[in-house]
Parts: C-alpha cells; structure tokens; sequence
C-alpha cells in the first residue's frame, strides 16, 4: 500500500518500549445482595511484558484464562486493581480527559464477534465517520477521504460500494474489514486484536490475519493479537505469550515457541492442533484432560498442577513457580525447568 | 436503520394500518382544516360568546339526520330589514316608517323558536314600534307594540299573552290555520310578513329589524343549549386532541426512554436512583393528582400537559426500557466505542437510545390516544381547558344538560364518535407497527 508510509506515526527507537506492563493486575469483586464480598475473579494476575513500537505479539490461551480482561485493561476499559500500564511513557492510570482520549485515538481496537461490534442502524460511512467526529474531525470532505482511504486500505474497494450499506449487508469477512478500517481510521500506534477471525467462517480467516498483517507492517504497528488458537500465529507475530488462569507463563519469539515449547500447557496446546500427516490418523495423543481453572479460588502452587503430566507432588501444588529462562529469550514459569 | 424504511414499506400489506392511517390522515385533515377556516380567534368568539351565536337555534339536531328521514323540520330562517321594502310618511314632525319583513316558511315542521332584534339609533327619544303578523291567507295579527331601546330582542315566542290568544304557544300557533283544540297542529306553508311600523321622532334616527325564525336543526353536528354550534367544538377539538395526545406521547417517551439509558449505562447508584423513584411513581395516581391540580390551582390545558408529562417521566416505561437497553449496552459496539473515546452522552444519545426505538414506535403510536382519552377524562370532570374548545367539554356539557335524558343524542354521540375514532386510527396504525416492529409476534 502507498498509502501507509503517510498514515504511520513516528518510529519509536527501538530501545524504549512502546507498551511497558508491569506486574499489571485486573481483579473484579464478586458481592451478593450488592454489598456482601462473595470472592474476587483474579482475571489478570501479575502480568509483566513489553512491546516495541512495530512488534506483533500473540497472547494465547483458552477461553477463561484471562485474555479479553488483559485486553480491555490494556484499552483503558478496565481500572487495574494494581500495577502499570506505560504506552510512550505515560501511565495510563495516571491519564484524564483529553490525554485519554488522545490515548484511545492512538489505540485500535478489533473485536471477536464483526456483526456486534457494528451499529446495526448506521451505514458504513457514519460508522467509520462517528470515531473521527469523537477525535473533532468534522469537515465532511475530510472525513470522506480518510474513510475511502481506510476501506480502501482493508480491501473494500471500490469504497463507494461499501459507503452506502449498513452492516446485516455485509459478509462476515466484510463486516471484520470495516471493524479494522475503523481502528485504523486514528492512525493509531498500536493495534490490539481480540480473537479477530474466531467468528468467521475458515475461508476468510487466512485473509484477515494476511491483512491484519499487512496493515500491521505498513504501518508499523504494534500488535496484539489474542487468540486461542496457536495455528494462527506463527506466520503473523514475532513473539508469543501463553496466559494460563491470569498469569503469563511462557513467553517466546514463535518459531522458538513452537519448536521448543517449555510449558506442559503449551505443550498441551502444540498437540491439540490438527496433525496434517495422514499417517497419524487415528493416532491418540495424550491431551491434559481437566477443566480451565476457577478464576476465584485458583489452585494453591502453580495454576496448572491439577492437569500437568509432570506435576510434583509437595512442589508444584504447594509454591508458585518463579520465572526462569531456560533457554535464551524464552522465559517460562515451571518449577520442571531448568 | 433501513429497517425502518422497510418495515413502514410493508405496511401497505396490513389493511388495518391502511385504515388506521386513512383514519389519522382524516383527522390531521381536519385539524387543519380547522384551525385554517376557523382561526383561532374566531373559534374563541364562537365558541365563548355573545352575538355571535344569537342566531342559532337552542338544542337543535343534525341538519343531515334530518334528511335522511325526509327532510321535513324546520332550518332557521331569516328576515332582515336591510333587504325590505320600507315606506316612510311625515307628519307633525314625525316619520312613520313601515317595515315588512317578508319570509317564505316551505317545512313540514313547525321553528323551534321566535326572536326579532331590533337596533335602532337615536339622540334621546326612543321609537316607538307596532308588530304586525301577517299569514299568507293575508290575515293579519297584531303581536304588540313598545317603545325600542338601543338594542332590543323580542321574544315573540316567549310571548305569554300571544300563546293565550292563539291558543298554541306562539312559534306554533303563528304558522298554522288549525284551530286550536281541534288536531294536531299542521303547518301552513307559504310566506309571512311582520310589518314593523315605526314611529321616530328624530330626523336622524334610525331602525334595524331582523326577524330569525329558528329551525329544529342545525349543521353537521347541530348547537347545544347555549346556541353553540357543535361542529366548531368538533372541529377544533381535533387539533386541540391531536397536539395534546402527540405532546404527551413524545414528551413522556423521549424523557423517559433517554433517563432509562442513562441509568443502564451508568448503573450503580444512578439506576438504583431511578428504579427506586420509578417504582414510587409508579403507584402514585395520575387521575387524581390531576383532578386536585385542576381544582386547587388551573384547568389549562398547558399545565395539565406538563403535569402529564412531568408525572410520565418516571414510568412503567423506564422499567420496559431498561429491560431493553441492559443487554444493547453489552454490545461489542458499544465498547468498540468507547475504545476509540465516545463520551457517555454520545454512547447514551446515539447508541443505545436508537437501537431500541424500532421497537418503540408501536408503543408511542398506541399512546397518543390514551392521552388523548386522558384530556377528554378531565374534561369531562369538568376539569377541561377553561378557552379553548374540546370534545371532552362538550361531553361535559352534554352530560351537566342531561342531553340523553332529553333526547339530544347527537350531543354525546357527536364527540364520542370522534374519541372512537381518534382511538380506533391510532390503535389500528399502532397495532400493525407493533407486528412488524416486534419480531416475536411476526408468524412466520
């Protein structure tokens, strides 16, 4: 696209992070009758990493393990019960009125589910026009040309088609086109992408992460990705962080990830992807049985000892795992590795 | 949304909303229909006084009606000096002038009423006149004679004196030749004369006589006990309904449906705040704080509006509302927005309150008539705008003059017909909107 090296905002130096997350924690309170405490969900629970301006990084884990509240605490959505968030230096919790909103301009947002995260009674032009109006572009003729240029970037084109029709008129692939269009509209820095393509239909995904990352290094943007699905991320990122019960608990540039897995759960996570060798099929493969753990009452030691193969008995159920690196760049918290 | 474009399309395919919007075009029609042909002012005056109803006949019924069954009764008939022939002596410094006013009386049924006015114009010294009635056989009857004030009205009718000569009372006993006692009295057609001969005494002056002979019916809608004519209240009632109902319906909805969005979107303390005022106002009863209202402080129609309104914003509306909204404001939309920095008046105004109004239009159509049925209820309790004319006043009229009682039907049936229909329009219209907005009571 040509159009990219205009839209992308400055480069960061590669030295400073763009986005620094330290010891961030997202607790909601549970309350019976409106005031009671009834338990504490410990959705994001001491979450450290960094992310550099440009860098696309995958954020994997099942459903439940805390991704999406990691996500829209990262987005100013959620107040963090502790810890920080910097983005260029500034504390987001430190941030107010127009420096938050200024904050919001420099972050996009792409949801899960295309159809909902679109206004049913708008059209696609007042859609794409209703973030710039917020952000205090209101010349008509300016709001057209960044929104052709935006549809015309995610492949809508030619975008006086697309303009006039309101969502229901859309494909899936086409609905989740508007919804990156419209994060992209702010020309933001960074971009964070909660489960993209798992609503859409298997034929479409391949080309909305292609796009998502095409627009992720046109402009280089930072990226998060969050997906369950580590079959998606390897051509897509850099590195990748597998969340389990609201911990991060192994970080890795992909290939790394992949060919080296640390963690018993990613482990469990490699081999539940599809196997395309025909000689493997029928082949069972021992897969962690066992349920995603309960957020309020997480299991005492590491969250994962009630279905890791390799637990320790008076270990592993009794003391959380610090962090150690094994293996150069390539962090993990597990008692079982050195 | 082009659901909207679609669904008020489809409409055409539900004959009940084609009737119902036939019937409310009819009324807007009316509405200005009346307030064009009958301004403001002058359905004020006709409505509220004097002259301006002085020749029309007291409880008369529906010219039509009439008609249907032949066409026999009396219409009011009338005679002027300005278009008689006059013929005027001088004698010993005074003129005698002789008036008479002719009329043709070609009905089956006899008038209701007798009245002359007589305006005459003088320095100090009154006229004098001499009334002479005068049948087509050429008999003649010699009805009084007096001295004429400024503005004078004869009630030839109310005439006691005259109802015991003719043996009949005088609107009867003047146009018939059957002698009293005998049968039932029959009307002898043709014209008459009142020869008005007067006697002025000043160079000057001058008389003006008009004779109304007053008819058993009257107009569309026909008058009520105080000359009115019903159809200036029926007409002007429309859009006087009209603007109240419609008023109501949008003031009580719009505040209603934004208060129920602030307070799903805020929650906490907000919401508990007006569920808890909501639920209060709840069994607070409307009727009866507008009756005290009415009573204690003033029946405008303006105030009781507010009131309706003020006293709508915390209704069982916000409770349906907000039952509405609580999942809308679980959209991803929604938090798509506030991710790029909509401010919460934005996200209330233009994302929650217009996902949820599709399905509000059923709702607000079938209100308009309720309010409207409210304002005819106080008015009826005598509660009713104090000016202006209103179907619910003449229902109150006619109710106070025992109209069933005495027969005059036309007066209750007249305003009910046009709360019946109003409803029945606003209902049909509502009721169509409601399947097609509604997708639960769409059959497949």
């Amino acid at each position: 696209m040509t159009s990219a090296a205009q839209t992308s905002p400055a480069p960061a130096s590669g030295q400073s992070s763009l986005l620094d997350v330290h010891r961030l924690r997202t607790h909601f309170e549970l309350r019976q009758w409106g005031f009671l405490r009834a338990g504490t969900v410990h959705a994001v629970d001491d979450v450290s990493f960094q992310l550099n301006a440009g860098e696309a990084v995958a954020i994997v884990g099942e459903s439940g393990c805390g991704k999406s509240s990691l996500a829209r605490t990262l987005l100013g959505l959620y107040r963090p019960t502790s810890g920080t968030v910097r983005f260029a230096g500034e504390s987001l919790s430190d941030l107010r009125g127009g420096a938050l909103k200024a904050y919001r301009a420099r972050v996009g947002y792409v949801q899960q589910d295309p159809y909902g995260a679109l206004p049913p009674f708008l059209d696609i032009r007042r859609i794409l026009a209703e973030p710039l109006i917020v952000h205090g572009i209101r010349n008509r003729q300016e709001q057209e040309r960044r929104i052709d240029a935006a549809l015309e970037e995610v492949g809508l084109t030619p975008a006086t088609d697309t303009r006039g029709k309101f969502p229901h008129q859309l494909s899936g692939g086409q609905q989740q086109r508007v919804v990156i269009a419209r994060a992209l509209l702010l020309r933001p820095s960074m971009l964070i992408a909660d489960e993209p393509v798992s609503m859409l239909d298997a034929s479409v995904r391949v080309e909305i992460l292609n796009l998502l990352h095409r627009v992720q290094q046109d402009h280089r943007l930072a990226l998060i990705y969050i997906t369950h699905d580590l079959s998606t991320v390897r051509h897509y990122v850099d590195r990748a962080m597998v969340m389990y019960g609201g911990k991060i608990v192994e970080q890795a540039p992909v290939e790394e990830l992949l060919r080296h897995p640390l963690h018993p759960y990613t482990e469990a996570l490699l081999g539940a992807l599809g196997d395309p060798d025909p000689q493997n099929a029928g082949r069972f493969r021992a897969v962690p049985g066992g349920e995603p753990p309960s957020l309020v009452t997480p299991p005492a030691g590491c969250r994962f000892h009630p279905r890791c193969p390799i637990a320790q008995k008076g270990l592993c159920d009794s003391r959380e795992p610090s962090t150690r690196t094994p293996r150069p760049n390539h962090p993990v918290d597990c008692w079982m590795r050195e | 949304m082009t659901s909207w474009l679609e669904g008020l399309a489809r409409l055409r395919k539900y004959p009940s909303a084609v009737a119902g919007l036939l019937l409310i075009a009819l009324l807007i029609a009316t509405a200005i229909y009346a307030v064009t042909a009958i301004p403001y002012s002058e359905a004020q005056k006709l409505w509220r006084g004097g002259d301006a109803w002085q020749d029309l006949p007291v409880n008369a019924g529906p010219a039509w009606i009439d008609r249907l069954h032949g066409g026999e009764a009396a219409r009011t008939v009338r005679a002027s000096s300005d278009d008689a022939t006059i013929r005027e002596d001088a004698f010993e410094g005074v003129r005698v002038q002789e008036t008479v006013l002719e009329l043709d009386f070609e009905y089956g049924g006899f008038p209701s009423e007798v009245n002359l006015f007589l305006n005459s114009d003088f320095e100090s010294r009154q006229p004098f006149v001499r009334l002479t009635w005068r049948t087509p056989d050429g008999e003649e009857l010699f009805l009084g004679a007096r001295r004429v004030g400024a503005t004078e009205r004869v009630s030839i009718s109310q005439d006691q004196r005259l109802e015991g000569r003719l043996g009949y009372p005088p609107q009867v006993g003047l146009f018939t030749d059957t002698p009293p006692g005998t049968s039932e009295p029959a009307v002898r057609q043709g014209t008459y004369e009142l020869v008005i001969e007067t006697v002025q005494f000043e160079e000057q002056a001058s008389l003006e006589a008009d004779l109304v002979i007053y008819g058993q019916v009257h107009g569309l809608f026909g008058t009520d006990h105080q000359r009115r004519d019903l159809t200036v209240a029926l007409l002007w009632g429309t859009p006087v309904a009209l603007a109240f109902g419609l008023l109501a319906a949008v003031g009580t909805t719009v505040t209603t449906l934004i208060i129920a969005a602030a307070g799903v979107w805020y929650g906490g303390w907000v919401d508990a705040t007006i569920q808890r005022l909501t639920e209060v106002n709840i069994i607070l009863p409307l009727l009866p704080i507008l009756v005290m209202i009415g009573t204690l402080y003033s029946t405008s129609i303006w105030l009781m509006l507010g009131v309706v309104v003020v006293l709508g914003i915390f209704s069982a509306g916000i409770k349906m509302y907000r039952a509405m909204l609580l999942p809308v404001r679980q959209s991803p939309y929604i938090e798509a927005a506030r991710a790029y920095g909509a401010s919460n008046a934005r996200i209330i105004l233009r994302y929650m309150v217009p996902r949820i109004l599709p399905v509000l239009i059923p709702t607000f159509v079938t209100l308009i008539p309720t309010y409207v049925f409210l304002e005819a209820s106080l008015a009826v309790l005598g509660l009713g705008d104090p000016v202006l004319p209103t179907w619910g006043k003449v229902l109150h009229d006619a109710q106070a003059q025992s109209a069933l009682y005495h027969g005059f039907y036309y007066w209750v049936i007249g305003p009910a017909a046009m709360l019946m229909v109003t409803g029945l329009g606003f209902a049909m219209l509502g009721f169509a909107l409601d399947r097609i907005f509604n997708p639960r009571l769409r059959s497949a």
